[in-house]
This record gives C-alpha cells, structure tokens and sequence, in this order.
C-alpha cells in the first residue's frame, strides 16, 4: 500500500490532523489505531469540561472525540482509516517511510508513505514509579486503568480507596469513585503543590470533602493477596520520608496517579531526535522532528493537559504534513533560529525556528519548573529583551503560551537564538 | 450570618474567597479576598444556588459489560448531585445509543435532563 500521509494514531491528535491535512489539499491520508473505535483515551474520559476553548461549550470526553470523528467521515474522499491495527516500526529511508503494521486480519504488512504524522498519545508512569519494594497484592492499579475500568465497562475496582498523585487523572477519579459509591479516604501528593487544575481540586475533592495531602507520599502497603492498607508518610524539602510522621490507612483500592509520559519507542527507534526534559521529540516552527517529513503532535510530542491545545497543535501539523507532501514549503536550510528554555522554563515547543518557513504568528508553548507569583514572562532575541509580561502566577501544572509575529523576528538580522524566561 | 471559605476557580490565581452570607439571600452576599469581578460571582453562585453537570454511567443492557456515558443538562443543583448519582445504578438503555439521546426527562425532578455522551453501534 502506498499513502501520501500516515497518521499514527486515532486520538484526538491524530484526527485533527487528518483533517487539517485533507483540508490543506493532501488526497491520500491513513490514520491507523490500535483500538477498535477511534476518539483515544477522551473515550474513557466521560466528565465534562473539553471543548471550552475550541467549541466554546463544555462537553465530555466522548461527545469532543465524536466532533473529530464526525469531521474525518466527512472527508472519507479523503482520509481512510484502519483500525484494531497496531503500528510497530517505521523507518526512514530518503523521502520514503515506511511503516509495519500488524492486525488480527491481515497479520503483518507495510505501507510506504512520503510522511509520518506520530500521534500515539501517552500512557501512565509505570507503578515502578511507586518505590516500594515488597509485596504486590491486588487492588493497586493506575488511575487511568481504573478510569477505564469504570467508565468502559461499568465495574467498581474497590470500595475503600487512597490515590497517589493530584494529577488531573488522580482527582477526576477521586469524583468518579465517591460517586461510584466508594470510600477516597485521602489523595496524597509527594510535592508541596498539586499538579491539577484547581478547577479539579475544588470540584473533585472540595465539593466531597476528600483530603488532599500535600508533602506526603505512601511508604509501605500491606496484604496478602488483596490491599489491606497503606502506610503514608510526610516528606521533607529533599522528599525524604520524616520519621514519626507515619500514618496507617486501610483500604483496598491504592491508585497511582504519578504522572504521563509521552509513548515513544516508536520514535526512538527510527533515530528521531528525543527531548530529555518532555519525553517528546524535538520538533521545529512545523511540528516537524529531526527526520525530514516526519511529524509529532499531541500528547506523543509533549503531556498536554487541556484537549483543546492538542487539537491546536495537531491541526498546525496536519497543514505541515500536507504542505511537505504538496511541496508547497521551503525545505529546511541550515538557518535556524534555537528557542531556549531559560531561568524558570523547563522546555519550550518549539526547539527551533526558520524565518522562511514561519506563518504569522508563531506559538510558543511551554511549561515553568515550579509556582511563582507575579512573575514576568519575558522574550530575549540573543541578549535583547524585546518583551516582558506580567502573570498573576504561573504553575507547572498548566501550559503557558507567547505568540510572537513572522514581521517582528524577521525585522531581526542575525538572531541566533530566542530565550524565554521568567523574571 | 454564616461564612465560607471557597477557592475561586475562574483562573490559575485560584484566590482564596470568604463569603459571609444570610442563606438563600443572595442580597446579602459580601466576598471578600476575590482580585476580579469573576471571583465575586463565582462566590455569589456558590453559597445561593451552587450547580453542577453529573457525569455518570448506566447500564446497556444488550451489551454485557458494556455501559454508556451520561450527563445532566442543564447543569442540576449541587446537592442532588450525590441522589441523581444512585439513581443511574437504577437506570439501562440499549444499544445503539447516540449522543443526544434522552435516558430520562426531568431526572429527580430537577428539572434537568439525562442525555447520553456516546455513540455505541
Ligand atoms: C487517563 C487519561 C485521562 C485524561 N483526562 C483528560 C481530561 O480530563 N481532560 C483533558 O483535557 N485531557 C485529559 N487527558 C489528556 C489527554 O490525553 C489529551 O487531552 C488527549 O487525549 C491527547 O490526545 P492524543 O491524540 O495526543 O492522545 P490519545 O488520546 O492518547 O490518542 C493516542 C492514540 O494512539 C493510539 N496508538 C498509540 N500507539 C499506537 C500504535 N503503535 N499503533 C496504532 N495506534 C497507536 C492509541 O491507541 C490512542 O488511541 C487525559 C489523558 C489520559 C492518559
Ligand atoms: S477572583 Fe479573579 S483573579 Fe482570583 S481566582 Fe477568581 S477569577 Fe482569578
């Protein structure tokens, strides 16, 4: 089989960028999922609250995804879609990518295709992120797992429940479970700031009086073959458990909500570019990684916690991917312009920029390293601050974003570099 | 009087609201620790007449081990939230089900309605 396009992925990503690339002139678009039905991960994420932003409603997980699906079967002229089909090597040859496919029906196959867009999604830090050694009974499992459980097929993993991790998965699931008609006896966070949206804290854990405990993290579980209890602990400024802080919880049900992490063996293995500080690859102005022709967006790219920036972001590459294929865009020249994290900023998106291949406005999304208030977000070109922003504060937890003009970087002669930094 | 102390959720800010209050009385209403407007509202809505979307699951009964999302429109008082919750363990549908459908009007008499999330062929 050849496409002009393979999309890898049927998530929300994936789908934006089937359909922005359709939109954008390319005839032959694949996107291939591994599940049986596409939308990704927002299938079991039935509360509400996507969409504010690209649809200006609140909708839950589901009812966002079917927009997308809805979307791509109007462009079927266009776009086809495999399912229940798993990617499992790409590579890169010159123009030529291909990529091995294996189904229950037709077992193993390739496609050729002159670009990739990666749109895999993320999955869970492994319960090796729990450092406990010992036993390993029943009753502990990711949020996310639990998610599924609950929300696809309509069982109840426990009745007495502690969550690991404010993350958003973790306090969502703090709601769904009490109203489930469980017990969450506490949400417990290892660091002294919750990484959920406060929006979250207040109406997943406030709104049913479930603790959350900052500083503390579980330091021993107990029971044969089923949970029977936890023991937490406080930490100190270095996350070492503080001796005499321990407390004994008895449940049935631990949760771990440790965070996400962007699924990239793929990515690794076919030689692209990985950044250390996102997990994801490094990409350009055109979401376009290491290897020419080759696209990342979402969540594979880096962990996003609003649905509608992903839908954003991966509309930019699907137009990208299209615009290459089309060769409607300057290739790469040795030009570039590096974006550099600087005081404050753990990672920016993009990594670099070529002044010839950028549209109007250029978004730069990034996260901060810890919570500061009142602080300036401010943009150097080299060692010229050519802008500085107020915040009322910023947190890891959520995504901040400058938007630079084509007009104002080019009016530059020789800049080399572009720092963000908070002040 | 009676007095809450809320957290505003209409930004990152998140300030830190104390609502002083006669119940049901929303002249009374004094917030005080709010930056914005927004966060007055917010702690007005909050101690008069606080709303919520339930989110939920109800059985399909020609599907085994399969249930289907659910939400309340418009959004439903706050505290029929836990009730309207047990209610859906009472509830089924059957397949297919499309987004929009109604599962019950007028759920424990809130005035709102059931309606699923989830397109199941
Ligand atoms: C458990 C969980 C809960 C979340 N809850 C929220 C929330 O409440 N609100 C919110 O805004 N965001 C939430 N998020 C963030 C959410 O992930 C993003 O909003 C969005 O779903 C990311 O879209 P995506 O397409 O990048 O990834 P995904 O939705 O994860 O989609 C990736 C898709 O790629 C497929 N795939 C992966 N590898 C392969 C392969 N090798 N071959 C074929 N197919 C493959 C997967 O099956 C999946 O369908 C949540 C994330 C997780 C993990
Ligand atoms: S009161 Fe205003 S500034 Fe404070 S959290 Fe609410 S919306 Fe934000």
């Amino acid at each position: 089989m050849t496409k002009d396009i393979v999309i890898i992925g049927g998530g929300p990503a994936g789908l934006a960028a089937a359909v922005a690339a359709r939109d954008a002139g390319a005839k032959e678009i694949l996107v291939i999922e591994r599940d049986e039905i596409l939308g990704g991960i927002l299938n079991q994420c039935i509360h509400n609250g996507f969409g504010l932003h690209t649809f200006k409603e609140e909708l839950t997980g589901p009812e966002y995804a079917s927009r997308f699906i809805k979307q791509v079967e109007e462009r079927r002229d266009g776009i086809d879609t495999l399912l229940k089909t798993i990617v499992i090597d790409v590579r890169a040859e010159g123009d030529t990518k291909t990529v091995t496919c294996m189904s229950k029906e037709q077992g193993i196959f390739t496609v050729d295709c002159k670009s990739v867009i990666l749109a895999m999604g993320c999955r869970e830090r492994p319960r090796g992120a729990l450092n406990i050694p010992g036993l390993r009974p029943a009753g502990v499992y990711s949020a996310g797992t639990a998610q599924r459980i609950v929300n696809i097929e309509g069982r109840l993993p426990g009745k007495n429940v502690v969550i690991l991790g404010s993350g958003d998965i973790g306090l969502i699931m703090a709601r769904r479970m009490t109203l489930e008609g469980a017990k969450v006896h506490a949400v417990l966070e290892l660091m002294p700031y919750s990484g959920g949206l406060k929006r979250n804290i207040v109406q997943c854990l406030n709104d049913f009086d479930i603790p959350l405990r900052l500083s503390t993290t579980v330091i021993d579980i107990g029971g044969r073959e089923r949970l029977e209890y936890v023991v937490t602990a406080e930490v100190d400024k270095n996350l070492k458990p503080i001796p005499g802080t321990e407390e004994k919880i008895e449940c049935d049900t631990l949760l771990l909500s440790c965070g996400l992490l962007p699924e990239n063996e793929l990515t690794e293995a076919m030689g692209v570019k990985i950044n250390p500080k996102t997990g994801g690859a490094e990409v350009d102005e055109s979401f376009e990684t290491s290897i020419s022709g080759v696209f990342s967006c979402g969540n594979v790219l880096h962990v996003h916690d609003l649905v509608d920036f992903v839908s954003e972001e991966a509309k930019e590459a699907g137009k990208r991917a299209a615009a290459y294929v089309l060769n409607t865009v300057p290739a790469r020249s040795t030009n570039e312009i590096r974006l550099v994290p600087g005081a404050g900023v753990r990672y920016t998106i993009p990594v670099s920029i070529r002044k010839e291949r950028l549209e109007d406005l250029l978004t730069i999304r990034f996260r901060v390293t810890d919570v500061y208030k009142d602080p300036e977000i401010c943009v150097y070109f080299d060692d010229k601050c050519i802008r500085r922003q107020k915040k009322k504060i910023v947190a890891p937890g959520e995504m901040e974003q400058v938007i630079l003009r084509r007009q104002d970087i080019c009016a530059e002669e020789n800049i080399k570099e572009i720092k963000i930094q908070l002040e | 009087m009676a007095e809450k102390i809320l957290t505003c959720i209409g930004c990152p800010m998140g300030c830190e609201l104390t609502v002083n209050y006669t119940e049901g009385d929303a002249d009374s209403v004094v917030v005080t620790g709010n930056t914005c407007e927004k966060g007055r509202i917010y702690g007005t809505n909050e101690v008069i007449s606080p709303k919520r979307t339930v989110t939920g699951t109800v059985n399909v009964v020609n599907r085994e081990g399969t249930v289907v999302s659910v939400k309340t429109v418009p959004e439903i008082p706050k505290d029929m939230v836990i009730p309207v919750s047990e209610e859906l363990n009472n509830l089924y549908v059957e397949a297919p089900t499309h987004i929009g459908d109604v599962v019950v009007r007028d759920i424990l008499g809130t005035g709102s309605d059931l309606l699923i999330t989830k397109n199941i062929i």
